[in-house]
């Protein structure tokens, strides 16, 4: 049996993921990214080698992604985190997909076709509004953890909206509702409700559709909220903070296998 | 990236003209005229005019990465940080009494005479020189043209006709000269030879390997510019269009190791246009075109009629026109230089020149059945633009179509 790891260096958190030749995960990790990308990259792969009861010596190859992919000395090679998030939820789920990624900084909304090949992406706007950022300036503004949050949402009883576009100004909306006397609850509801609203219209969201991302992982009332925006079910795959990291580690499996293929060709060549 | 050995005189070719420029402003040896690049340029040159281009002004900041020093000067007087970015570059850089034309001599652009637009491009420009008319006490005439237009009609060719014709008389009084038949017509030549040579130029990346890219056609569409009207442009295309010749017989490719093939709507990055030359280098991906360095290639003029044929050739400009003109011209681009898919630059402070706000990438994606990306940037004002995002966006674009031929030859295959 041979094994293989993805590394997936984002923003704010360093995912990593190692699988077996089958696709099968054996470990994962998450640990902030912080200044050191490397640093947090190394420390994300041993957590997760140690979690698949693994050591280096039995991985084939390690591939990273994410915004720091190429900062990762140990990586064998790379993909973008437009790929990596395509290619493991598609390992997980048959297409015509389209897959909505909800990060630290950014938001993406990937297509694939029915063998999982990618059509098209987007990706969010320079600017915080529709990412977990803006989650946790909400969070600031209300004056409790984010991990709270998603829990606060839950007891919200009236429709509040937050209209604007922007993060600065979602905050100062915040304040005026706040001042008004709106609960906590409420207001977190109304957030949620911005980010989503902000993240269908990224892309017309049709067919099925497939949530993965640390903002989907720790906030499932993004997920219920955007198959109501779609009038849909939305599957949340496994392990979807870390499934680019997977992603990763399958990229590095398919790189492994199509060299050997192709040195298997070299020898049957006349 | 296989550099060009006409870059020197590029270079040399540009630098005389920037001298000549500081001549005029510092040693009067001919009246000064600001206008807009597609403005009425040959008429100026006609009269004897020294002309100056505020817009190539302000893409030599951009390219320099001065500009942002200078944005914030123009927006404190008022003018916002979502209208055009050269405009607020080439204000501020007024306001902080530098620029680039330092090395010519020049502490500040040169003073003008006149200023002439041609609001064909956009409305902005026109509020530019207006600010300077009022800052300099200096004339700004014009030309008001139609925009958004479907098929140019004989009425607009009408309407534009009669307004550059009425240019004639304060220009000449601002020259002290009468206009002069012969050297009209002098400069209506060089314009359109310089326009079909620069446009021979620009054909020559539908060849495999693509001997030029977007990127050298950025810096190279330099005298088809700021030299329309002089024999100087068309003198230098010559040697431009020799050197890709000779490249595309010997099958020289701009990006070695081409493999996909890319157009390009919209503006430059200025700002970043090496580091995204090299980025698409590196990706073996040939940006072979783009609607940008082709708006220059006025190929109608005509100099036995110079007024209808500037009207028209102003008015057909790709940026003046409607959504259905561009995306037909967009689809003929894409099929002539046969490319894989198609980026579109979404310029924040150029709507004029950004082709993404009215579905236009998703209608391309769906007639001709290729993969488009739109970047975020901008022009000048690096702020609006990520480098994170565009290096993500561009790479998984770039293992999209990869993989997308990837599949295509599998099945194939089979």
């Amino acid at each position: 049996m041979k094994f293989y790891a993805g590394v997936d260096s984002g923003s704010w958190t360093t995912k990593a993921a190692v699988i077996d030749e089958e696709g099968h995960v054996l470990g994962t990790a998450v640990t902030r990214s912080g200044a050191d990308l490397a640093a947090a990259a190394e420390r994300a792969y041993a957590t997760a080698l140690a979690n698949s009861g693994r050591t280096g010596d039995d991985i084939e190859a390690v591939w990273s992604t994410g915004f720091g992919r190429n900062t990762i000395p140990f990586a064998d090679g790379s993909r973008t985190e437009l790929d990596c998030h395509g290619r493991g939820v598609a390992y997980y789920l048959k297409g015509p997909l389209v897959v909505i990624d909800v990060g630290g900084q950014d938001a993406k909304v990937i297509r694939l076709d029915a063998a999982g090949h990618r059509l098209s992406h987007r990706m969010n706007r320079k600017c915080a509004a529709g990412t977990g950022s803006f989650l946790d300036e909400i969070s600031l503004r209300l004056g409790i953890d984010i991990g709270e949050l998603n829990a606060l949402g839950r007891g919200a009883t009236e429709s509040l909206e937050l209209s604007s576009f922007c993060t600065v100004f979602a905050g100062t909306e915040l304040l005026t509702l706040i001042r008004s006397g709106k609960r906590p609850a409420d207001l977190a509801m109304a957030a949620y409700r911005s980010l989503v609203k902000r993240i269908v219209s990224m892309d017309v969201l049709e067919g099925r559709i497939a949530a993965t991302g640390g903002v989907v992982a720790y906030h499932p009332i993004v997920v219920e909220l955007i198959g109501a925006a779609c009038r849909g079910e939305v599957v949340v795959p496994p392990h979807p903070q870390e499934i680019g990291a997977f992603g990763a580690a399958l990229a590095a499996l398919a790189a492994c296998e199509e060299h050997d293929t192709s040195d298997t060709a070299e020898l049957v060549q006349p | 990236m296989t550099e060009l050995a006409s870059t020197n005189a590029l270079r040399a070719t540009m630098d005389a003209y920037y001298r000549s420029l500081a001549d005029a402003a510092l040693r009067k040896t001919a009246p000064v005229a600001w206008c807009t690049s597609a403005g009425p340029v040959e008429l100026l040159r006609a009269l004897g005019f020294a002309v100056h281009f505020p817009e190539n002004h302000a893409a030599m900041m951009g390219a320099a990465r001065t500009a942002s020093r200078y944005l914030p000067l123009a927006h404190a007087q008022g003018y916002s940080q979502d209208i055009c970015s050269y405009l607020t570059s080439d204000i501020g850089a007024y306001l902080a009494g530098e620029s680039p034309l330092k090395a010519y001599g020049l502490e500040r652009a040169p003073a003008p005479d006149v200023l002439v637009f041609n609001t064909n491009q956009c409305r902005d420009v026109r509020d530019w020189f207006e600010w300077y008319g009022r800052e300099l006490h200096v004339p700004v005439v014009g030309v008001h043209s139609p925009r958004s237009i479907d098929d140019v009609t004989e009425s607009d060719i009408d309407s534009v006709t009669r307004q550059l014709e009425s240019l004639v008389a304060p220009l000449e009084q601002v020259a002290g000269t009468r206009l002069d038949d012969a050297r009209l017509m002098a400069a209506m030549r060089a314009s359109r030879d310089a326009a079909r040579l620069w446009g021979t130029c620009l054909g020559t990346a539908s060849a495999r390997p693509a001997p030029l890219t977007f990127f050298d056609g950025s810096i190279h569409m330099g005298p088809a510019v700021v030299l329309r009207g002089s024999d100087d442009a068309p003198a230098y295309y010559r040697t431009l269009l020799a050197e890709l010749e000779q490249r595309v017989e010997n099958r020289v490719a701009a990006v070695p190791g081409e493999t996909l093939r890319l157009y390009w709507d919209g503006m430059p990055v200025w700002g970043r246009l090496r580091a995204l030359s090299t980025m698409f280098a590196e990706f073996h991906t040939a940006v072979v075109a783009s609607t940008y360095c082709n708006s220059w290639a006025f190929a109608d003029l005509d100099p036995a009629e110079p007024w209808r044929s500037v009207a028209r050739a102003s008015l057909e400009l790709f940026i003046a026109r409607s959504e259905a003109p561009k995306e037909r011209y967009i689809a003929r681009m894409v099929k002539f230089y046969d490319v894989d898919g198609v980026i579109f630059h979404d310029c924040r402070t150029c709507p004029n020149n950004s082709n993404t706000r009215y579905g236009m990438p998703g209608r391309i994606t769906e007639r001709l059945g290729i993969p488009t990306l739109v970047l975020d940037g901008d022009v000048n004002d690096l702020r609006c633009f990520s480098d994170e995002q565009a290096r993500t966006n561009i790479e998984g674009f770039v293992e999209q179509l990869t993989d997308a031929r990837g599949a295509t030859s599998a099945r194939g295959s089979r």
